[in-house]
């Protein structure tokens, strides 16, 4: 019984060893994928900054307002004034759809009728 | 083992055959078992003694040796912990209300060299002179070859010139990082934020201080790790700064001004929204202070919080709300104006020798900013009362704004308060204070009476005010400044649609040797509009500004700082989301027609 106790338990230090050798391993190279993802987060967070400090500059209005300058051919943007307020009675309603006739084309009025007129031989 | 037998047959037989008691046979050997028990238990107890002794070594040399490493060694950040969203900056980012930018960290690096790791230091100090023309060859090479082992060369190194840097190609130019403090707006926001720059300086890093303006007030929460994430969000509005920033240069250009100020405050949270000071330099490149000279002329001086003037007619309204405030006159009461009038040895005069006389009424007197009704009025209220009444104003007291600058610039105070000074000071002369307490005792008026300490920070809410005058009193002003507007001397600051309603003061400068300067102004003109509901005041002073227009120099309020105000007016109001109040168009066929 005693020699059977004896390789078993060398048996399961042996695996422990073994089992402690490959977690070492396997933190090591946890710790090492964390660092480097700290790393790119850093550098992912700098560079967000550097955006966001470039986006600032780019947007300053003293630019903004010398390309509004720049521009002014096809954009044509003025600042804001007073008197584009406005209400909502100042809105015209859409007027209501001219159907009868088109405007600028001129209408025929004297003849042209298609079809036979009452008490007429023939059509016009 | 073998045990001895306690009565040995032997033994105790010839004992026996000698006379002697056999029973001393047994006690000599009982003990002699105790003695030798009591030595193995001694030998037992000694081992465990030794074996403790040892354990408690080995654990204090364990300690001992950690404690060791950890004093000698590098310190490291702990690898496994994630570093959160949290320490993402030195220091925080400050923005204005709505979140856009104000200042910002960005890393960088700066330029250090060890001579003595150099291959070729002469080379070196070529090729750092050719990058950076500030520098001299010969001076580099001497500084590089006179035996020291360490110098900076540069605090911040563009990416581009980082690379030029590494070209040169030497070991003994080497980097460290920084983070470095930007301003994307430059200009526009100098005076507020004001600068920074690098406190303790390491290889490995730097510490980033403030220098001066909010930057250097709020340096605690800036710099609080805790808080390092959370942007720092002032009242500012960038788009109004902006504006009147535009505007503000342009009037003071048009109006041959040295120098100009102007703040606009919310009068119902007393959050400064815009505030300009020029002429205003790049916080990003701070200019040194002025050696010689007057510090007033510096850029780099703060006007709107710093300048102590005399702030002229502007403290009219003052007197005429207070007296109102104490029941002593109506707006609509006559009060004695008959100029000149003579108190003691002094003589108080109207503008250009007029005389309003004899009688005017309390709104005609703001109307048409009498000086003699106004000091009619303050001798009613009385020195003590009208002390009181400007001390509850902030005018005794340096501004509690979060600039750095403001707890230096005191108000200028008469130490006896006098008749005449009681006097003096109901039109604006005598007493001195910055726009900056102009402006929160005007929003003190247009706040319905409450007063309302300033500030540069958002408010959530609105902190609790201190009441220094009725609501009916208040609404009185306004109705006064709204007429001072429409048919008094603010004429040039009507904006349609806005009901401007303001006063202006004209005060000649004090010279610096004591006197007034006749050709020397500050114009000033204190507004606050709609009138009937305010909702923001508006300062502008121009400083020694004249309209040279006409066929002799104008250096009055209303024809300087009053346009330039409304133009000011007319350009933010729209900014800030007020709508123009405008009479409604009667319909007519086109938008009374319906589908």
């Amino acid at each position: 019984m005693r020699p059977l106790m004896f390789i078993l338990s060398v048996m399961v230090l042996m695996s422990l060893a073994f089992w402690a050798y490959r977690e070492n391993y396997a933190t090591q190279l946890a710790l090492k994928d964390v660092s480097k993802l700290n790393h790119e987060i850093a550098s992912l967070r700098e560079g967000l900054s550097r955006q966001r400090a470039e986006w600032a500059y780019l947007n300053r209005p003293s630019r903004l307002r010398d390309l509004v300058a720049l521009n002014f051919d096809s954009l044509g943007l003025l600042p804001l004034e007073p008197g584009q307020f406005g209400r909502l009675d100042q809105v015209v309603y859409p007027l209501p759809p001219i159907s009868a006739f088109e405007l600028g084309v001129p209408v025929d009025t004297v003849g042209g009728l298609d079809g036979p007129v009452d008490g007429a031989e023939e059509p016009l | 083992m073998i045990r001895t037998p306690l009565r040995p047959l032997a033994r105790v037989l010839s004992a026996r055959e000698k006379g002697e008691n056999p029973d001393h046979i047994e006690r000599e050997n009982i003990r002699l078992r105790a003695e030798e028990a009591r030595a193995s238990a001694q030998n037992r107890s000694e081992g465990r003694l030794l074996l403790l002794g040892l354990a408690f070594f080995a654990a204090f040399l364990v300690v001992g040796a950690r404690m060791g490493l950890l004093a000698a060694s590098e310190p490291m950040e702990p690898r496994s912990a994630s570093s959160g969203a949290d320490i993402s900056a030195l220091r925080a980012d400050i923005t204005d209300r709505n979140g856009r930018l104000l200042a910002t960290n960005l890393s960088t690096h700066a330029l250090y060299a060890h001579p003595k790791q150099m291959v070729d230091p002469p080379r070196v100090a070529r090729e750092l002179a050719k990058l950076f023309p500030d520098m001299k060859a010969e001076d580099l090479e001497r500084r590089f070859t006179d035996g020291r082992s360490f110098l900076w060369l540069r605090k911040k190194l563009s990416p581009e010139q980082m690379q030029a840097v590494h070209d040169i190609g030497d070991p003994g130019l080497l980097f460290g990082p920084r983070d470095m403090r930007l301003y994307p707006n430059g200009n526009l926001a100098a005076h507020i934020l004001g600068g920074s720059s690098f406190g303790a300086e390491g290889v490995h890093s730097a510490e980033v201080i403030g220098t001066a303006g909010l930057e250097r007030a709020m340096d605690a929460r800036l710099r609080d790790p805790a808080q390092a994430s959370i942007p720092l969000a002032l009242s500012i509005d960038l788009t109004v700064q902006s504006a009147m920033h535009e505007i503000l240069e342009a009037g003071m250009i048009m109006m041959n001004a040295k120098g100009a100020a102007s703040i606009m405050l919310d009068v119902h949270t007393g959050e400064v929204i815009a505030m300009v000071s020029l002429p205003d330099f790049d916080p990003n490149d701070r200019p040194n202070f002025l050696v010689k000279g007057d510090p007033g002329d510096s850029p780099l001086f703060n006007r709107a919080v710093q300048g102590v003037y005399e702030l002229g007619s502007t403290f009219k309204i003052f007197a005429a709300a207070q007296a109102m405030e104490l029941g002593l006159v109506t707006p609509d009461s006559m009060v004695d104006a008959d100029a000149p009038l003579r108190w003691g040895k002094h003589r108080i005069g109207e503008f250009e020798g007029k005389n309003y006389g004899p009688l005017l009424s309390v709104t005609d007197v703001i109307v048409k900013s009498s000086n003699v009704g106004t000091a009619h009025m303050a001798l009613q209220i009385g020195g003590e009362r009208q002390q009181a009444f400007y001390k509850s104003l902030g005018f005794f007291d340096p501004v509690p704004i979060e600039l750095t600058e403001a707890p230096g610039a005191a108000p200028l105070i008469p130490k006896r308060w006098t008749d005449i000074v009681t006097i003096t000071t109901s039109y604006g002369h005598g007493m001195s204070a910055s726009p900056m307490h102009l402006a929160s005792a005007y929003a003190a008026i247009a706040n319905d009476g409450v007063m309302l300490p300033p500030t540069l920070l958002k408010r959530d809410k609105t902190p609790v005010g201190t009441r220094v005058m009725s609501v009916a009193s208040a609404e009185a002003a306004a109705a006064m400044l709204r007429q001072v507007v429409t048919r008094g001397t603010a004429s040039f600051g009507e904006v349609e649609g806005y009901e401007v309603g303001g006063k202006t003061g004209t005060a000649d400068k004090v010279k610096p040797g004591g006197g007034y300067d006749k050709g020397k102004n500050i114009n000033t003109f204190a507004a606050m509009f709609p009138a009937s509901d305010p909702q923001y005041v508006l300062v502008v002073t121009l400083d020694e500004a004249s309209e040279n227009t006409g066929p002799k120099p104008r250096r009055t309020a209303g024809w300087t700082a009053v346009p330039v105000a409304a133009e000011i007016i007319r350009r933010t109001a729209p900014l800030l989301g007020l709508r123009p109040q405008i009479e409604t168009l009667a319909p007519n066929a086109v938008s009374a027609a319906k589908p």
